[in-house]
């Protein structure tokens, strides 16, 4: 088990101006389950393979636990790559399916027996370690899969996107499997998707990247409450944040009929204009006339609760809403409602810069 | 089936009378070609299409697009890969159910999975040309930047190719082209997954008792390693020599033809004293012997049978010296005259069992063989008659070999009680 240590790690391909991964700075503690996430090309897949040692780094330096492992290759870095590969071996028992790569390692024979024996207990496959693989659930066949990995001891576990050959339904279980599985060993691990669910639902911590840049890392609430930036508060979350541009009023911003308090402080940089964001569980939903007039496009009822979306007009400009609303007792597609935010939920950002301009949110 | 969509290059009408409203796995026999079972991600089939065979791969839409591209790719860059037929998506069944989309390849005549290529058990030199050739795949994959990401014995199709294989890239699905090249790292890393998957396959082999006694799993899987190691200095590494050993340039083009590569770039430099010359080969490509034969003869063939055939044809233009002649006329009289009546001379009952350049390479061990025994020169219709009677008729078909075949385990099946032997004896 160790840290893993990135120092101003960077990866510009030859040929590019732009580097794929900028300058990241990021420490995972020991036992850590850490998630890189953001949207296709924002660097995330870059990063993993760089502590990996598939990705050149072009300046900079990753650590794991003490030792600087930057022009270390792959195999002498002690880390193991998750489900690169579900193949299981239809002839041999589960017990050889998970030891055999130690053989190849040359681990003598004792303790490949001691290692996989650990782990089958860890993964709750002992009492199956005599039987071919054909005799397993799907779900025992994966935990196979992740033994082949454990057995070796690497002191990190590598996951780029292993869920995504999986369909909707084996995603969800597999997840959860794999996250408490993680707990359990403790062993430190690095795990990229595109997902943001996957990420709030499976991250001690969550590493939000775009364009080669880290933007804020935190555990999942932190990044929830306190986005530090628009991108993050737009990307995280599902449905996602409500963000539109607002006018800075005297003594908070304008909210359609409305002034929303706002502390004086943090708006004194932030010119006529701020990005404002709501999440939709924090907009407030009447007929009364007062706030943001929003016509309501459709209901999705979800049960208990549903989901609101309708569009208003901000300058001129249309902007789409969306709002938590009651799953038995909400307004109709074609009628108008009024909205207002949860005062203590409204995320302020600088309309220029984008970055956050109230303090985080601490209730 | 109202929104089902067809991606294909070159779309086969035939493609749209298959059931693509019924799950794969409850195809109807008449369809089928093979029923598979075996090791892979997702259900594959052998389904019949027109006169082809073609297999059918459930898998996701966005894994069946990339896989598409990817191979539609290779193809473009001269790699061995199954032919990418269609990517059909938006399958649904007469309830209205959604299906799983599926990618559609074309089975590549002769080709066979490596379980196919041994009656009983896998013997030694078997072993080794099947990890040669895979070598030599990753090499070639590896020169064009090409990530595979789960190199493997399965994931692969072999040709007979004069003795030896020549290996097909069929499961693209954990690829990535890298337009920079590969790092170090990667190429290490795809080696270190051959290494373990081809120790895994030999390993389960030996569990079901089909490995010769005298093969070491483990040992034949460290081949792959020095095999690549040695292939890939021969066809990248820089190699520097005193001036007055210049003859080593050609030397290096030599070895590398007889290895079946063509140098189209070599880099050449001297020292600032211009007493050491360096050179290093910058862009090789793969088929010398193969080409030159297409260009003289317009036959085509693997890289090692091309070689056997232009030692052939080398031998005929000695004996047929005329001057003036130009060699391309003299190959032709040679496909005419040796080649084709040969091609022709084999029953149609047996054309399924070899394609005709391996063929032609098997009757001129024969005829070898059959002079060393006699201890004449055996002429070569005389050698056809033998070898049609004693050796070809007697071998199985493999023009359409898909069974035993490659498949998925995708569904839980009940536990088997055997009896419980001690694990530990056997890790």
């Amino acid at each position: 088990m160790a840290t893993v240590t990135f120092e101003n790690a960077t990866r510009l391909y030859p040929g590019s101006s732009r580097p794929a991964v900028d300058s990241i700075d990021l420490t995972i503690e020991d036992g850590e389950f850490l998630v890189l996430v953001g949207p296709s090309g924002c660097g995330k897949s870059t990063t993993l393979r760089m502590l990996a040692g598939l990705e050149e780094v072009t300046s900079g330096s990753i650590h794991i636990g003490d030792r600087n492992v930057t022009d270390v290759p792959p195999k002498d870095r002690d880390i193991a790559m998750v489900f690169q590969n579900y193949a299981l071996y239809p002839h041999m028992t589960v017990a050889e399916n998970m030891g055999f790569a130690l053989k190849i390692a040359g681990v003598p024979k004792e303790e490949r027996a001691e290692r996989v024996l650990e782990a089958a207990k860890m993964l709750d496959l002992e009492p199956y370690l005599a039987r071919k693989p054909k005799a397993l659930s799907g779900g025992q066949r994966q935990r196979v899969a992740m033994g082949r990995a454990i057995v070796r001891q690497p002191q990190v576990f590598l996951m780029d996107e292993p869920l995504s050959n999986l369909d909707a339904k084996l995603r969800v279980q597999t997840r959860t499997q794999i996250a408490s599985l993680q707990r359990r060993l403790g062993i430190t691990t690095v795990y990229v998707t595109h997902d943001q669910t996957e990420a709030l639902t499976m991250g001690d911590r969550i590493a939000v990247l775009k364009d080669g840049v880290l933007q804020q890392v935190g555990t999942p609430r932190e990044l929830y409450e306190a986005p530090t930036n628009v991108f993050v508060a737009g990307f995280i979350g599902s449905p996602a944040m409500n963000l539109f541009p607002a006018d800075v009023a005297d003594g908070g911003v304008r909210f359609g009929s409305m002034t929303v308090p706002v502390e004086r402080a943090s708006l004194a940089d932030a010119g006529d204009s701020v990005t404002i964001g709501v999440r939709p569980e924090d907009v407030v939903v009447s007929r009364t006339g007062e706030g943001l007039r929003v016509d309501v496009d459709v209901v999705e009822e979800l049960g208990a609760d549903g989901y609101l979306y309708g569009h208003t007009e901000v300058n001129g400009n249309r902007v789409d809403i969306v709002a938590r609303v009651d799953g038995r007792d909400h307004p109709d597609a074609g009628e108008t409602v009024y909205i207002t935010p949860e005062p203590h939920h409204l995320h302020v950002f600088d309309r220029e810069s984008g970055e956050r301009l109230v303090p985080p949110i601490t209730d | 089936m109202s929104a089902l969509s067809v991606t294909a290059a070159t779309p086969d009408p035939a493609l749209l009378d298959l059931p693509w409203d019924v799950p794969l796995e409850l195809w109807p026999n008449d369809t089928i070609a093979a029923l598979p079972k075996g090791i892979s991600r997702h259900l594959v089939r052998f389904v019949h299409l027109g006169g082809e065979v073609v297999a059918v791969k459930e898998t996701l839409a966005e894994l069946a697009r990339s896989e598409y591209e990817l191979l539609r790719t290779l193809q473009r860059l001269s790699i061995p890969c199954v032919d990418p037929v269609a990517v059909i998506v938006g399958r649904t069944q007469s309830d209205g159910e959604a299906l799983e989309p599926v990618l559609v390849t074309r089975h590549l005549r002769f080709s066979m999975p490596y379980r196919a290529l041994f009656s009983r058990t896998l013997r030694p030199d078997t072993a080794v040309r099947l990890v040669d050739a895979l070598a030599l795949l990753l090499v070639r994959l590896h020169i064009v930047g090409f990530f595979w990401g789960d190199v493997s014995l399965s994931n692969t199709l072999f040709r007979r190719d004069a003795g030896a294989f020549a290996a097909y890239l069929v499961d693209a699905e954990t690829g990535e082209f890298h337009e920079h090249g590969l790092s170090a790292g990667q190429r290490e890393h795809d080696l270190e997954i051959a290494q373990v998957n081809i120790a895994g396959e030999l390993l389960d082999l030996q569990a079901g008792g089909r490995l010769d006694d005298d093969i070491d799993p483990i040992e034949t899987s460290h081949g792959i390693v020095s095999q690549y190691r040695s292939l890939w200095n021969e066809l990248t590494g820089p190699e520097q020599f005193a001036q007055s050993e210049r003859w080593r340039i050609n030397a290096r083009v030599q070895r590398l033809n007889a290895l079946g590569f063509d140098i189209e770039e070599l880099s050449i430099h001297t020292d600032e004293s211009g007493s050491t010359v360096h050179i290093q080969p910058k862009v090789v490509d793969a088929g010398h012997h193969s080409r030159r034969l297409l260009q003289l003869t317009g036959i085509d063939a693997q890289e090692n049978q091309a070689r056997r055939l232009l030692n052939d044809l080398d031998a005929y233009l000695a004996r047929h010296p005329a001057a003036g002649d130009d060699p391309e006329q003299l190959a032709h009289e040679w496909v005419e005259r040796v080649f084709e009546p040969v091609v022709n001379a084999v029953p149609r009952e047996l054309r399924g069992k070899l394609e005709p350049a391996e063929l032609f390479h098997q009757l001129l061990d024969h005829r070898w063989f059959l002079s060393q025994q006699q201890d004449r020169d055996v002429p070569l219709a005389e050698a056809l008659t033998s070898y049609l009677d004693s050796v070809l008729r007697h071998r199985r078909d493999e023009a359409a070999m898909y069974n035993p075949p490659t498949g998925a385990i995708t569904l839980p099946i009940d536990i088997v009680d055997e009896p419980e032997a001690d694990w530990r004896s056997k890790v």
